[in-house]
């Protein structure tokens, strides 16, 4: 320690010491985890892929952000997130928070709604991508989309069927036979591609219907054993289709009877007078069973992003807003109810105003949080539609380590990145220091 | 020169004569006298090893075989460090920061062509006898890099591979298929049965890369093959349509495929494995690697033969290109050298050090002097002996590629094929696509 210079008061020195003593560790956490790795991304964000030595890129990496689709539609969409979520959860987090101080089970609910902040949001993407799974058996979704589809249009018995010859033809949904048909005629109506376990219960053995006079006489039956067997002949070993719906059109197109098929496949329309007819099975046997949406398809994976992350962040928004509601002055409250007020007014032109500030910190905290949004979507799309909903901070994950090994590209999304969160944060630190 | 250098130097130079005598002297008499590898066994030394197997993937088989390696040198310590997938970035990283581990097994020959390129890596020609006794020269060019032998594989998996429902191709009445033609034709007949033939893991790029791969290794041979890893072929190229279009009579058959192409799409690999052998099954076929076999014990109650069985990719044009095998695998490469690490990589090339892992199962090798009985059961023993006898072996293509282009989650060849499977029918489109993704990548 060297002795303090001559002529210096005394207590300056030791004073400076003690200072330094107390700012070394806040100066070196800081330039080690901060200053020293923000100064290197940005250096970094102007070199090639690989390293420093002679791999000056100059603005290239910024050019490939906006020129790339890829990280075109990262912009775009970290664009609708900010447009989107603050403003849903802030409204929802307001609308429960009003809600919430009017029931009596306050504590419970806001409890209920609170609870998926406390879930890691890896886990939540990973729910709800099970909730948005396509397969109705087992996405709860689409279990429930079927409940309703079902009960509007019932699926047919036999959804997966085809024709087994070029003879049957889609007719409106269903099968029609081509071949023109006469009393005393007999139609067959092969089906092929549906699996064992799907043929009705209690089939038959199909049955070759034999021609009656004044009948028009067929089968339907599964026109398949193992290696394929004959398409369109009535084979040893083929079931016949139970409780399939046969019409049977006349020459100018219109249903004039029906029937249903019996345990054999077999079914006859009997008194049928002389003319021209065509057999044929009905659409509701072919309906389709509820597919499910695809929520995690490349079209709709971004909106199922943001619900998901909207339904953690509400509780969030709930809690602030319904802190800043209990330390509202009430006698304001009862001054307007007072003047004439309705509820509405009430809401709308006081409660809003008063908590402006409280909103201001939901808007800027899930700006900031949407900014830079990571985990769900990592978590929650599938790799397919990875790149429909591609954000920001996944692009630079993906192109920086993921494989793309790109760390010139990945740095510049960085500070891309942090650019964006800047303003906020400005904005941020001037409304601390006005509280202060 | 100080004076204390002086005396350094002095001191260096009379160890250096002592040593020149005990080596006359006892170098000499042991040479003579007993003629064991006791004198390399007396190698002393650590091997640091970063390393892709985890404890679920493969840590504990490894360590087997590095025990017996440590039994036979009791000197030579080998520090095994199971880093997991993002092998690739932390080599990266420890290699940008002047720290390598001393060896480590790589899974992508893009990756070790980059460290080669940067002169990292050390060439492993000392064990070039004991490699060429036990590797045919096929096996050990997926080794070589600008002409040096860097590395082997020493794990590999065989991809060329089709894995079906054996209880789906009874009900069909069909049976393994030898050429493309007939593939087709079953499948069709797999479809009239009600059951789609085919199970794609479309949500991981990686299942149709190797789809397309098996295509064009069939139809093109090795050599064609290898010219498009490398980009010496555009992806323009004729070729490429012809393979397309090819794969396009399988992606377009949509009501064949399980789940249709939206279906597929968000299929992962094991989701693809689960639905082809679940009961009642949803698909009869699935286009992938030896190690579906362990998707399929672990995750459904199907039993090998019986419930499931494999056939190899069939044949598209006659000849040699019908047994080619492509091939994943790990490369063993080296970051240093030393006594200890030449003879762990010696070692490790041996049929003895196969055999460790390949009893214990989910390992495949081209080392010819292991028997493949040493395998546990018939079902490996079909899937990796063709490994064994395969003349002509290339590595999966997009494992070859800048990872970039070839193995980036939705981007690049991953991301272009999951838009190929959504849309079949345009060939030029993605091939256009395809080519600028690549060119681009490889222009770094």
């Amino acid at each position: 320690m060297a002795a303090p210079p001559p002529g210096g008061e005394p207590g300056r020195w030791s004073r400076y010491l003690t200072a330094a003593v107390f700012l070394t560790p806040a100066f070196v956490l800081l330039g080690v985890w901060m200053v020293y790795p923000a100064v290197y991304t940005i250096v970094r964000s102007f070199f090639g892929p690989t390293g420093f030595l002679g791999s000056w890129v100059g603005t290239d990496n910024y050019k490939t952000l906006f020129t790339s689709s890829y990280f075109t539609t990262a912009i775009k969409n970290n664009a609708i997130w900010v447009a989107v979520v603050p403003a849903f959860v802030a409204a929802i987090g307001l609308i429960f928070a009003v809600l919430t101080e009017r029931i009596r089970w306050s504590l419970a609910f806001k409890t209920v709604v609170f609870l998926p902040i406390a879930i890691s949001a890896f886990a939540t993407g990973v729910t709800w991508r099970i909730l948005y799974d396509q397969n109705p058996d087992t996405g709860a979704i689409n279990a429930l989309g079927r409940v309703v589809s079902d009960a509007v249009t019932p699926p047919g018995v036999l959804s997966s069927a085809l024709p087994s010859t070029s003879a049957l033809q889609t007719h409106g949904g269903g099968l029609l036979l081509k071949t023109p048909l006469h009393p005393g005629g007999v139609a067959l109506l092969g089906l092929t591609g549906i699996a064992p376990q799907d043929v009705p219960g209690g089939a038959k053995q199909a049955v070759q219907p034999t021609a009656k006079q004044g009948e028009i006489n067929g089968v339907v039956w599964r026109d398949f054993k193992p290696g394929g067997g004959k398409a369109g002949v009535v084979e040893k070993g083929e079931l016949g289709l139970p409780g399939v719906s046969i019409e049977l059109h006349s020459s100018s197109g219109q249903v004039v009877q029906t029937a249903k098929t019996a345990a054999d496949g077999s079914f006859a329309f009997s008194n049928v007078p002389s003319g021209t007819y065509q057999a044929g099975v009905g659409a509701s046997t072919f309906a389709k069973p509820f597919g499910g949406y695809s929520w995690l398809g490349p079209s709709l994976i971004t909106p199922s992003l943001l619900i998901a992350y909207i339904w953690i962040w509400a509780g969030f928004a709930m809690v602030v807003i319904a802190a800043g509601l209990a330390a509202m002055p009430r006698d304001v409250l009862e001054a307007a109810r007072t003047d004439g007020a309705n509820e509405w007014q009430v809401f709308r032109r006081v409660t809003v105003p008063l908590l402006a500030p409280v909103l201001t910190v939901v808007f800027i905290t899930m700006i900031i949080n949407v900014l830079k949004v990571f985990d769900i979507v990592y978590a929650l799309a599938p790799e397919s539609s990875q790149s429909s909903a591609n954000v920001l901070a996944f692009a630079m994950w993906t192109t920086a380590f993921s494989g793309g090994g790109n760390f010139g590209v990945g740095s510049a999304i960085a500070v891309l990145l942090f650019l964006l969160v800047l303003p906020v944060l400005l904005l941020n630190i001037r409304r601390f220091r006005r509280e202060i | 020169m100080s004076r204390r250098n002086i005396r350094a130097a002095g001191a260096v130079a009379a160890v250096v004569a002592l040593a020149v005598i005990v080596a006359a002297v006892f170098g000499g008499t042991s040479k003579g006298a007993v003629k064991t590898n006791k004198s390399v066994n007396s190698v002393k030394g650590t091997v640091t090893f970063d390393g892709i197997w985890t404890s679920s993937t493969g840590q504990k088989p490894f360590q087997a075989v590095i025990n017996a390696f440590q039994k036979k040198y009791p000197g030579v310590h080998v520090n095994y460090k199971p880093v997991g997938n993002n092998l690739p970035t932390v080599l990266a990283t420890a290699v940008a920061g002047g720290h390598p581990p001393d060896m480590a097994d790589i899974a992508q020959p893009g990756t070790i062509k980059q460290f080669a390129n940067q002169n990292k890596l050390k060439p492993i020609t000392y064990a070039n006898s004991v490699l060429k006794k036990n590797f045919s020269p096929g096996w050990l060019s997926l080794g070589k890099f600008n002409g040096k032998q860097y590395a082997f594989v020493f794990k590999a998996a065989n991809k060329s591979l089709v894995w079906y429902n054996v209880p789906a191709f009874k009900a069909a009445g069909v049976k393994p298929p030898k050429t493309f033609s007939q593939l087709l034709s079953i499948a069709k007949t797999i479809k009239s049965s009600g059951t789609p033939a085919y199970s794609i893991g479309g949500a991981e790029g990686w299942t149709l890369t190797d789809l397309f791969e098996n295509i064009y290794l069939r139809t093109f041979g090795v050599s064609k093959y290898n010219a498009l890893s490398t980009h010496k072929i555009k992806w323009t190229d004729s070729s490429v349509t012809t393979a397309l279009k090819t794969m396009g009579k399988i992606l377009g058959d949509t009501s064949n495929i399980a789940g249709g192409t939206a279906g597929a799409l968000q299929d992962s690999f094991n989701q693809s494995v689960t639905n082809a052998f679940s009961s009642p099954a949803k698909a009869a076929m699935v286009f992938e690697a030896d190690f579906v076999g362990g998707v399929i014990l672990s995750q459904t109650k199907a039993k090998a033969k019986s419930g499931f069985n494999t056939f190899v990719w069939p044949q598209i044009t006659a000849g040699a290109n019908a047994k080619a095998v492509e091939i994943a695998g790990d490369l063993m490469v080296t970051f240093r050298d030393s006594p200890a690490i030449e003879a762990f990589v010696k070692y490790l090339a041996t049929p003895q050090a196969a055999a460790i892992w390949a009893k214990q199962g989910g390992f495949g090798t081209g080392n010819h002097n292991m028997s493949s009985s040493v395998y546990p059961d018939s079902i490996t023993r079909a899937t990796e002996a063709p490994l064994l006898t395969a003349k002509s072996v290339v590595f999966d293509m997009s494992d070859n590629q800048p990872p970039a282009f070839g193995s980036t989650a939705g981007q690049g060849e991953w991301g272009l094929f999951q838009k190929f499977l959504q849309n079949p029918s345009d060939v030029k489109g993605i091939q256009q696509q395809l080519e600028a993704a690549a060119s681009a990548a490889y222009k770094k």
